[in-house]
């Protein structure tokens, strides 16, 4: 057995200031290591990264591109920058593009009070949505006995994909089509009750940061979700391997 | 002289958008009288292929004014839906919010809305005919009329979270018991409550006699009334049995209040948004009905609280069967008040009015779900229909205005007859044509499920249709 290869340890800055890191780590896990915030959407501790939502792209000094803080991994010598008016602006941009995209009624959501979307939006100061809406006609899926699937609030984090695969290991969750026709399917696009693979666990519900996967039953604003559990299952299944 | 048409665009201080037209015949009388509701909506139509329990809080948003009627007949819907016979502290405080809303309602079509006619005078200036002239002309009554309408918008907060469109009503009951707290802060605030209303009931019957001729001529008429009833044929406005009674005070039928199809019809005209129902074995427009606080007071046997009950009884000797002038449905109103006062406070003493067990948790059982309540200007109807899943495929609701909607149009024309001659309009005739409007206390943006406001212009037009006098009330 070869012994592992030593971790490296690399120094970067951000926001100007100088921070440690290990070389398999990202810019977003050194940020809050340290405590700077870079917001996300897509991101959640105990689920890999995907990239998706792009809220947490930041500047990087020599790139002329954006980079997902979540997908980048740290180099020496790195200067980065995660807050500033342009990165702002952008970010906001991001959230009404979102907004813009699909039917977000808040008012008469049963996430509404409890949801990452809303928050994000308030905590990154978007006031108005500049893209004219798209009002897409989009369906429920409420064939299943315990959950409701909204394709008008979902923002398409894959999160509930990421979940289903990497902790349940069912994979009953995929994304299908592309651009603004893509859509969260359960097995190949089969009604989510008539699914074989899922295995009702409620993992996907737990995580989707909107009202796109809820409990059956819940009324307006009373859909909260619970996700303590992931980052333990992770440790736990990880530990057995 | 050639006939005419006078338009009234916009009916003012009235919840909605209108305008009211009336055509005059050779001699300058008037022939026919029409109430246009100009706004439309379409709630029906959009919620469909929404879950069932989204839909309490999605129609409450047709109306700011009263969200939480909404609320409880769509809850009700849902309720027949899950096919759950929901706790009885849920039925105790569900009726206490419907009641608090009726407060607050009312004061607002009284204080608010028609007191700047009644105490100004029909006649009085229009720019100062206002709830600004009657805080001008009279700041206690004003005062009163703010404070009973907050204290209905308080109760409703206390219990419900928040004032306006709160989603605390729930298919299967309602999402939080109430706590001590707030049981004794409504309780702290009833006997102020009362001494308003009182106030108001004894300066409405004072002032009754100087509107001699507005009462023989506001939609005077005979026509059939019909609201809920309880059990004991007593005044109700959660649940019972839908009561039709005719002019002459008799009993017409009783009927489940889940079958309105039935026996009521809705028919559309040409010219205005706004359906008009009536009652199925009588015919159009045979079937003409009243609804709303007027009605209420007609159909019932009695009244459960005290005061009410003495205010009821003097109010039912105005007329020898039922009391037909609409102008009275400004004094039922005042009586409601003190009933809903009344009642609160008795419901809110009761043992069992901090219960906890206020939810009951049923998925889809029936396709098919009608919820039936008393809304301040009347009988709402909710009647959703949901496929295997729980999403609205069909969605049909009837408000207290359309329900109305027959009768204010006669209305219009009555009063017009009475007041308005010849081909000079004064401002006065068309307040008086507005004023009768008022009394219904309709709620356009309810009816229509349709946004806007509501203001009246009337229009004065040839028989060849060559617009002769244009009015614009403030």
């Amino acid at each position: 057995m070869s012994p592992r290869a030593p971790i490296r340890v690399k120094t970067l800055t951000i926001d100007g200031r100088e921070v440690g890191a290990r070389e398999d780590q990202t810019i977003l896990e050194v940020a809050r290591e340290n405590n700077i915030f870079i917001p996300t959407l897509c991101n959640l501790a105990g689920l890999s990264n995907a990239g998706a939502c792009r809220l947490c792209i930041v500047e990087v000094k020599g790139v002329n591109k954006l980079l997902p803080a979540c997908v980048t991994r740290v180099a020496e010598g790195m200067e980065v920058t995660v807050n500033s008016e342009r990165l702002a602006k952008f970010r906001r941009g991001i959230l009404e593009l979102v907004f813009a995209e699909r039917n977000h009624v808040c008012s008469v959501c049963v996430t509404n009070g409890h949801c990452d979307l809303q928050s994000m939006a308030l905590r990154l100061g978007m006031t108005h949505v500049h893209f004219p809406y798209q009002y897409p006609r989009m369906p429920v899926d409420a064939s299943h006995e315990r959950f409701v699937m909204d394709h008008n609030r979902c923002i398409l984090c894959a999160r509930c994909v990421r979940v289903c695969d990497e902790i349940e290991g069912a994979h009953t969750w995929d994304i299908m089509s592309r651009g603004v026709d893509c859509r969260v399917i359960t097995d190949l696009a089969q009604p989510w009750g008539k699914s074989e693979s899922c295995t009702g666990c409620g993992k996907c519900v737990q995580v989707c940061p909107t009202g796109a996967l809820s409990e059956k039953g819940k009324s307006v604003a009373e859909m909260s979700k619970r996700r303590q559990f992931l980052p333990y299952l992770t440790l736990m299944r990880e530990g057995r391997r | 002289m050639p006939r005419q048409t006078i338009v009234i665009d916009p009916v003012t201080r009235i919840e909605g958008h209108s305008k009211i037209s009336l055509h005059l015949d050779e001699e300058g009388h008037v022939e026919e009288a029409y109430f246009h509701v100009t706004q439309f909506r379409g709630f029906e139509k959009f919620c469909e292929g929404r879950p069932y329990y989204e839909m309490p809080s999605l129609m409450a948003r047709i109306c700011g004014i009263c969200p939480v009627s909404h609320l409880i007949a769509s809850a009700k819907a849902c309720d027949a839906i899950l096919a759950v016979r929901i706790p009885e502290n849920a039925v105790r405080l569900r009726k206490v919010l419907n009641l608090a809303q009726i407060l607050q309602s009312h004061a607002l079509s009284f204080f608010y809305l028609s007191v700047p006619d009644l105490l100004l005078g029909m006649d009085s200036d229009p720019a100062a005919r206002n709830v600004f002239g009657v805080m001008q002309a009279n700041p206690a009554m004003a005062r009163d009329g703010v404070r009973l309408r907050q204290f209905g918008q308080q109760i409703i907060e206390w219990l419900a979270g928040k004032r306006i469109h709160p989603a605390w009503v729930v298919p299967g009951g309602v999402s939080s018991p109430l706590t001590a707290e707030n049981r004794d802060r409504i309780l702290a605030g009833i006997p102020e409550a009362l001494a308003i209303a009182t106030r108001a009931l004894d300066w409405f019957k004072n002032e009754m006699e100087r509107f001699r001729e507005e009462i023989r001529s506001f939609a005077n008429f005979p026509t059939l009334f019909m609201g809920l009833v309880g059990d004991d044929g007593g005044l109700e406005h959660y649940s019972g049995k839908l009561r039709f009674l005719d002019a002459g005070g008799h009993v017409v039928a009783d009927y489940a209040d889940t079958t309105y199809p039935d026996y009521l019809a809705e028919i559309a005209h040409p010219w205005t948004y706004l359906k008009t129902s009536f009652y199925k074995p009588l015919g159009y427009p045979d079937g003409v009905y009243r609804v709303g606080p007027l009605a209420r007071l007609n159909i019932i046997d009695g009244v459960s609280t005290p005061r009410a009950s003495q205010e009821w009884a003097e109010f039912r000797e105005l007329d020898r069967g039922a009391v037909l002038s609409s102008f009275y449905y400004h004094y039922a109103r005042l009586i409601e008040i003190l009933y809903a006062l009344e009642k609160i406070e008795q419901l809110l003493r009761d043992p069992d009015a901090l219960d906890a067990n206020v939810r009951a948790h049923a998925s889809v059982n029936n396709f098919e779900g009608i919820g039936v309540s008393e809304a301040p200007r009347g009988t709402l109807m909710h009647h959703y229909k949901v496929d295997r899943d729980g999403l609205i495929t069909w969605a049909n609701l009837i408000i207290a205005t359309g329900h109305n909607n027959a009768a204010m149009n006669r209305g219009v024309l009555q009063v017009a007859r009475h007041f308005v001659h010849g081909n000079k309009l004064s401002e006065g005739m068309l307040n008086r044509v507005e004023a009768v409007i008022r009394t219904f206390d309709p709620c356009l943006s309810c009816s229509t499920h349709a946004d806007g406001r509501l203001a009246l212009e009337m229009e004065l037009r040839s028989h060849e249709g060559e617009l002769l006098d244009v009015c614009h009330t403030r």
